[in-house]
């Protein structure tokens, strides 16, 4: 495992309480599942810092390391794995995402709005 | 860069014997498929350990040869809605 891309990894997750990596950017998503996470979040209304695994070869390999889970995109809450594109689908129509969210004292978007 | 459903489907029935396994193609292109796997070993187990082991199975194909793999875990007696 790269260790300078762990100590990256670590620092970033470390610098905001949710944390996404994907491919390309919240406007300029360049894959499908990417996309729809990003969705997801903005549906919640949640401030989210994204990271661009496209940009780093060493990065992409990296965060597949660390969490052990093959595919981007990731969520991390308060430096904590939650899962992929598919578990973040999952967790939003049952509402835990939101749940979790709040248990953990990350602001949403007030219920009312979600549609 | 693909692979064919019944080779994921071997795979992944090694790996759980007693799973019932429903596979899609969801593009026709052998490349895209969205799975729901339902086993008894995913009892208790949260729905990131439940996609490791299905991960696992597939021994590191998937995000390489396999692109895109939507998974829908359950165990038999909390089947999700």
């Amino acid at each position: 495992m790269d260790t300078m891309a762990t100590e990256r990894i670590r620092a970033e997750l470390g610098s905001s309480d949710v944390v996404l990596y994907m491919k390309g950017t919240p406007v300029f998503p360049q894959c499908g599942f990417s996309a729809q996470a990003v969705q997801i979040l903005n549906m919640l209304g949640v401030q989210f810092k994204s990271i661009d695994v496209l940009t780093d070869p060493s990065l992409r390999q990296g965060i597949k390391d660390f969490s052990n889970w093959p595919t981007i995109p990731q969520l991390y809450v308060k430096s904590e794995f939650v899962g992929g594109c598919d578990i973040m689908r999952e967790m939003f129509q049952s509402g835990e995402l939101q749940q979790m969210l709040q248990a953990k004292g990350v602001a949403t978007a007030p219920a009312s709005k979600l549609a | 860069m693909a692979m064919d459903v019944d080779e994921i489907e071997r795979l992944i029935r090694e790996a759980l014997p007693d799973a019932r396994i429903e596979i899609k193609d969801l593009r026709g292109d052998g490349d895209h498929y969205a799975a729901h796997i339902e086993s008894a070993v995913f009892a208790g187990k949260t729905l990131v350990q439940q996609h490791q082991i299905v991960y696992a199975a597939l021994q590191g194909r998937v995000g390489g040869v396999l692109h895109a793999l939507a998974l829908k875990t359950s165990a038999p007696s909390e089947r999700r809605a």
